[in-house]
């Protein structure tokens, strides 16, 4: 697998306020990348420095193992960030040929990434005209003409309405099917869960979390249990040496087992206690509720 | 060179407004031409523009050039423009990620700047080289070629004022603000000279730093030509005054404008990679 970037203890100061905190992690080939974290936790900021816009403070990244400057090398990358950012009075099809000239493709492209952002049929309007929807698309037509190898999108959703936002991640799903490398930032978290295979999980500026989705959503899980008599429920679950922790939620108890336990197990171990189980489910935790976990973990 | 030309010519082309300004100020440098039709005929008072020597060679240079100089005003709203708007629809920003570098997309301007400039002087060149053949009373090809370095001084003039408007857009960031700016200097220059003037005890000494300045020295590049005229000449001898102003181009003055030029430059470009977008 190849390494796309690699950033090494980069940092971001702002005056006295320190934006992003010595960040480290690298990029391979072929995942798709979220980077968590609420808003004004620093996610902006360092897609700004390996993207040539904000200039580090202190700290260092390298694309493509550093053989070209980093301008040469955005000409492998696409990136959308916050807004679409073009010439109001350019039509689309003038935006990105121009697109085209600074990254060096051939203006072949754009009709065919017109289509694939549904936006061919509106490509001679001028972009003033544009919806925030269309504007969003027009983006991410033009961060794919050169074929990335890399697709960056911060908070790509931000701002649109329903139809906007299903459109767009509609796109994201395509292009992530197709085996593109992608960096998505954003503070929607089912956002992310549904297309990432790894995360980067930021508060205020520091990292708390780099690696793969599933070593962060895969505990043991949680039951969620009912029984006719709720208080022997209770008091059987306390006493079992594999349950770590209870609690009602609701009308229901959920527990949270130390080690991994199938229901078949459990449901076992309960029946035989004579207890008439009503509701019994295994669940996992979604990867809003790691998060808040995560960050409540960091604060305390 | 090429590429970075193109871009920037992409950006202006699709720009009603620029097109609009620089269609004007093309017009307006032809319209020189139209000073040859000044003709009064009252009577006994026959006069003719034309015929009082301003479109001989080589004087004609001077002359043209200093009245194309006037008409830059118009290409640096569009330079100022052409900066500023970068910062206010945030597509600077987008050019840097889309893999433009801080330098190349400083060159783009530059280098719109020096067409800018350059095409001028080529006009001025020809419109002058045409009312010469029309009007002038010495077509003898050593003539024509006298005084040439007005046109240098013109060319450089225009690249030194362009340049210190793109200093201008890309630290202000607003157009109307960064031409007000320019206004502005244009005064704080007046205003110097008058202090030069009455806090040092030589004049001379208070000339020879006013000298500096950069509008200043822009404007000494190309020193007004009418004291040439012999109109204007016998004119000022008939009241007592006598005229003996220098009107060359001096090459002090040149030099001052190129070290402004780099100046701008460099300060232009140190904003550039300092500031955060």
């Amino acid at each position: 697998m190849s390494t796309i970037l690699t950033v090494t203890d980069l940092t971001k100061k702002f005056g006295s306020l320190t934006a992003v905190n010595k960040l480290s992690f690298s990029i391979e080939k072929g995942n798709v990348y979220g980077i968590l974290g609420p808003n004004g936790s620093g996610k902006s900021t360092t897609l700004g420095m390996i993207l040539n816009v904000v200039n580090p403070s202190t700290g260092s990244f390298s694309w493509f193992g550093g053989e070209h400057n980093t301008h040469q090398a955005l000409k492998r990358v696409g990136a959308i960030i916050e807004r679409p950012n073009f010439y109001p009075y350019m039509t689309a099809e003038q935006n990105l040929r121009l697109v085209c000239r600074i990254k060096e493709v051939p203006r072949e492209k754009i009709e065919e990434k017109l289509v694939l952002v549904d936006l061919a049929d509106r490509k001679y309007d001028k972009f003033k005209t544009y919806s925030l929807g269309m504007k969003q698309r027009l983006a991410i037509a033009s961060a794919l003409l050169n074929d990335p190898e890399i697709l960056i999108l911060d908070e790509p959703t931000n701002g649109l309405d329903p139809q906007g936002i299903a459109q767009v991640r509609k796109i994201i799903f395509k292009i992530a099917a197709q085996g593109t490398t992608i960096l998505l930032a954003s503070h929607l978290l089912d956002e992310v869960e549904k297309v990432c295979s790894h995360v980067l999980v930021l508060q205020k500026g520091t990292q708390i979390y780099f690696g793969p989705v599933t070593a962060l959503t895969t505990d043991h899980g949680y039951f969620e249990l009912n029984a006719t008599d709720q208080t022997a429920l209770m008091d059987e679950l306390k006493g079992n040496k594999e349950i770590k922790e209870i609690e009602q939620r609701g009308a229901l108890v959920i527990a949270y087992p130390k080690v991994a336990i199938s229901v078949a197990e459990i449901s076992k171990a309960l029946t035989s206690k004579g207890i008439v189980l009503t509701h019994l489910a295994k669940k996992h935790k979604s990867l809003e509720e790691q998060f808040l976990t995560l960050t409540k973990k960091n604060k305390a | 060179m090429k590429r970075l030309f193109l871009i920037e010519y992409e950006k202006l082309r699709a720009n009603r407004s620029s097109r609009i300004l620089i269609g004007a100020y093309f017009l307006l440098l032809t319209s020189i031409a139209l000073i040859a039709a000044i003709k009064f005929d009252i009577g006994p008072i026959k006069f003719h523009l034309a015929e009082q020597g301003i479109f001989n060679f080589p004087y004609i240079w001077h002359f043209n050039a200093f009245i194309g100089a006037f008409f830059k005003i118009f290409l640096a709203v569009v330079i100022v423009s052409m900066t500023a708007n970068e910062y206010s629809n945030k597509t600077i920003k987008q050019n840097l990620i889309d893999g433009l570098s801080k330098r190349e997309f400083l060159h783009s301007k530059w280098i719109m700047v020096i067409f800018f400039a350059g095409i001028s002087t080529l006009f001025i060149f020809v419109v002058s080289l045409i009312l010469g053949l029309i009007y002038s009373n010495y077509n003898e090809i050593s003539i024509i070629v006298q005084d040439l370095e007005y046109l240098l001084a013109y060319f450089i003039k225009l690249v030194a004022f362009f340049a210190f408007c793109l200093f201008l857009g890309t630290a202000i960031k607003r157009s109307a603000f960064a031409l007000g700016f320019l206004g502005i200097w244009q005064m704080f220059e007046g205003i110097c000279y008058g202090l030069l003037s009455w806090k040092s005890p030589q004049w001379l000494e208070a000339e020879a730093i006013y000298r500096l300045f950069p509008l200043n020295a822009m404007s000494n590049l190309l020193a007004e030509p009418f004291s040439r005229l012999s109109a204007v000449r016998n004119l000022a001898e008939q009241v007592g005054e006598q005229m003996n102003n220098n009107t060359q181009v001096q090459f002090l003055d040149i030099l001052i404008v190129l070290v402004w030029c780099s100046i701008f430059y460099l300060l232009t470009y140190r904003l550039l990679k300092r500031r955060d977008l």
